[in-house]
């Protein structure tokens, strides 16, 4: 009993020394020389300052964007505290936000695109994602919002569904996933070529 | 569901088993006597030396289990202090405070018993030295434990009339350095060069194009993704653990995080084939944890994909294609959809690994219902490194009984007479856990203080209090996740953790003792043959039987009552 605490207090501290700091130090100077970008958090700067991460939604409510999905975060888009919304598929709180969302939806595109009915929302753009940052929406989300992007900003809409395809990222080697557009990336290139 | 859904999952397969087969040959070598890296064995007697220990000098089943628990208990202690301590030490750029007692009582519960259920957000919980050197050290050294005493339990099997299993120290030095580390350290660099941070550079506040500022948390993430994977740990750097795009940014990662999963306990079945010299066999073990992963999935990805109640009749576009995976979003990310989330629902299950790429809590009721199912059956549909076969070979000694009493005659395995003792223990391992959690979980919802852990009401509100003790008394680690903290469900599930995590294992140890004494028989005409189909049907019957009954009448409460009632 006594050889093995003996043991063991000396196997603690190697291995907590090793495996806790040793290994993940060299790990992270490598990181950091290779890969300098991405170990840093894949940060979007603009002259010179960070205006947020190609990895994390960030709110948009301005009629010239892309909105992102809905954010169970507090505040919303949190990437410094992300979260599940955690309601159940029966839950009654689920029915209410999804039906404010879709409202809300249904009034903002509405007057760039008069048929728009509730059956021709896209799923994501009601429910919160898992992370509550999820920087992509669906494809048929975008193609939603294409309209009201491009009446206020005065650009042609193939211009704007052209810069959405661009921004979509397809599935990894062509296999792996869904694809979905990046909504930080896609309003960074709206911005860009200006319109408005 | 899609034609590329379906796929996707397919090859997931066909990955797994090409890559899991390889490797359960090289550490069926590792394990071995003779295994002397040339220019690394310096460094391995250097640690025999520093404990303390002959490496030829082996321990009997009591010994290693005495070993086992007080390397555990002394690793517990540090983690605690560190969890405590991390606002008076370094590496704290962020500034955080020590860790709440209860919390950090059962984190520390958590990770070293390799369960890796968070009670807490690490983003804004924990250090960075307590994410790295506290959690992942143990992410690393917990599965290891697991996998030194799967090895322990192999050479019951193998040997004939003796009482010695292995030398703990040596079986845990090499799970660790030649096959974990490696590992961890490839599909780390995988995973950083893909988005995944690696940095001792705290958080940084965004000035977003609308004007608003936004924090984002970073941190030294990709090492620790990839031991949590590997290492069936779960738990995440972020409070949404792999939904995060910081945990897994794309397609490609979520495919090899959820390969990683399930690889070292998969290869675990082939490394035991070769021990036990016994191949064909070890196929069948295979089989039969493959059936029910895909009947799991069979059930998981079309419940998802049909959607919830709730979004059905909302009706907004739900339906598969044209730019959309449709079905139940709700606490999924986009860059998943439902297939891929389902897949990784089951996977995360099936091991003991309970890390996850959507919210459980939002999931379908049937959708939800097979994690849930998957946890209960007691983690060994391959299951958590090491502890996954071990707790199979409860059922599988179950099963050899059954068949013995169906022809009459002593039963017998890989030619060990299976007799009174090695029922009672196999019968302790297989039914201890389950038994834990109908109690504990009967006595959180008969309680306030259980009660108020409880967030979404009604049935699924029940289901959220089951999936919690289920979880952490099978050290899976995912939840239900609206179910919270309180000194109360912190305490109650410390118990859980601890009680789950080393009842089966001395169990699995003394069943090992006991076999390693006896000689082998030769096989004859009244064996039952343990390398056939008929094994792999009985083996899931006696699975789905065992534990399937005992959460049934649970499960009417919750997951069926929820998913019929609408």
């Amino acid at each position: 009993m006594l050889r093995d605490l003996k043991s063991s207090v000396l196997a603690v501290v190697v291995l907590t020394l090793l495996f806790g700091l040793a290994i993940p130090a060299a790990f992270t100077g490598f990181a950091q020389v290779a890969f300098s970008n991405q170990a840093n958090g894949s940060l979007v700067k603009v002259d010179g300052k960070v205006v947020g991460s190609r990895l994390a939604a960030q709110a948009f409510t301005m009629p010239q964007y892309f909105h992102p999905r809905p954010s169970g975060t507090a505040p919303a888009y949190n990437a410094g505290g992300t979260t599940f919304a955690n309601l159940g598929p029966t839950s009654s709180d689920l029915a209410k936000n999804v039906r404010t969302s879709a409202r809300a939806i249904l009034k903002l595109e509405r007057p760039y695109n008069p048929g728009l009915t509730i059956h021709d929302i896209p799923v994501d753009a009601v429910t919160t994602s898992g992370s509550g940052i999820d920087p992509d929406i669906s494809p048929a989300n975008a193609a939603l919002q294409s309209r009201r992007v491009a009446a206020v900003r005065h650009l042609p809409l193939a211009t704007v569904q052209k810069l959405a395809d661009e921004n979509t990222d397809g599935r990894s080697l062509g296999f792996f996933g869904e694809p979905g557009v990046n909504v930080l990336k896609l309003n960074l290139a709206l911005d860009r070529i200006g319109g408005r | 569901m899609s034609g590329q859904g379906i796929a996707q999952i397919l090859v997931y397969a066909v990955v797994l088993i090409a890559l899991s087969y390889p490797l359960g040959l090289y550490m069926a070598r590792v394990y071995a006597p003779a295994f002397r890296p040339r220019w690394l064995s310096g460094i391995e007697r250097g640690f025999y030396r520093l404990v303390r220990t002959d490496p030829a000098q082996e321990q009997d089943w009591k010994s290693y289990s005495k070993t086992v628990i007080v390397f555990t208990v002394v690793f517990f202690g540090l983690l605690y202090l560190i969890l405590r301590l991390q606002g008076h030490l370094f590496l704290n750029p962020d500034h955080l405070a020590g860790v709440p007692a209860h919390i950090a009582v059962n984190t520390t519960a958590s990770f070293t018993t390799n369960t890796n259920w968070q009670y807490y957000g690490g983003e804004y919980t924990m250090s960075y030295l307590s994410q790295m050197a506290g959690l992942a050290v143990q992410q690393f050294v917990s599965a290891a434990v697991g996998m030194a005493v799967l090895v322990a339990v192999i050479r019951g099997f193998s040997r004939r009339s003796a009482t010695e299993l292995g030398n703990f120290w040596v079986d845990l030095y090499r799970s660790l350095t030649y096959i974990l580390l490696p590992l961890s350290l490839l599909l780390g660099l995988i995973l950083v060069s893909q988005g995944i941070p690696q940095t001792f550079a705290g958080h940084v506040t965004a000035h977003t194009l609308e004007g608003l500022t936004q924090t984002i948390a970073r941190g030294p993430v990709a090492l620790m993704i990839a031991i949590k994977q590997l290492g069936t740990n779960g738990g995440g750097f972020y409070n949404s653990n792999s939904a995060v795009p910081f945990e897994n940014p794309n397609g490609l990662t979520n495919f090899l995080e959820s390969i990683a999963i399930l690889l070292i306990p998969a290869a675990q079945v082939f490394m035991f084939g070769k021990m036990v010299l016994a191949r064909r066999h070890a196929w069948m073990v295979f089989a039969a944890m493959f059936a029910v992963l895909a009947l799991g999935v069979a059930i998981a990805y079309p419940a998802e994909q049909h959607g919830s109640q709730v979004l059905r009749s909302s009706g907004v576009n739900i339906t598969q294609g044209h730019g959309q995976s449709g079905g139940n979003m709700a606490d999924k990310e986009v860059r998943f959809g439902i297939a891929d989330t389902a897949l990784w629902a089951t996977v995360t299950t099936d091991a003991s690994n309970g890390s996850v790429n959507g919210g459980h809590d939002a999931f379908t009721a049937f959708g939800g219902a097979v994690p849930l199912v998957n946890i209960f059956f007691g983690e060994v549909i391959f299951g958590g490194v090491g502890s996954g076969l071990y707790g199979m070979f409860f059922y599988i000694v179950i099963a050899v009984f059954i068949a013995g009493l169906m022809v009459g005659r002593t039963p017998e395995y890989l030619g060990k007479k299976i007799e009174a003792r090695e029922i009672k223990y196999a019968a302790v391992g297989a039914l201890f856990v389950p038994t834990m959690v109908l109690a504990l979980t009967a006595l959180s919802v008969v309680t306030a203080s259980g009660l108020s852990s409880i967030f979404n009401s009604g049935a699924h509100g029940f289901t959220e209090a089951l999936y919690a003790y289920t979880s952490q008394a099978n050290n899976n680690g995912s939840a239900f996740a609206g179910y919270g903290a309180t000194n109360f469900s912190a305490e109650l599930g410390t118990v859980a953790l601890l009680l789950g995590r080393f009842a089966p294992l001395v169990a699995a140890l003394a069943l090992a003792g006991s076999l390693a004494g006896k000689k082998t028989a030769p096989v004859s005409a009244g064996t039952f043959r343990t390398d056939g189909p008929t094994f792999v049907v009985l083996l899931v019957g006696v699975i789905l039987l065992t534990a399937g009954l005992m959460v049934f009448p649970a499960l009417t409460l919750g997951p069926i009552v929820e998913g019929l009632a609408h």
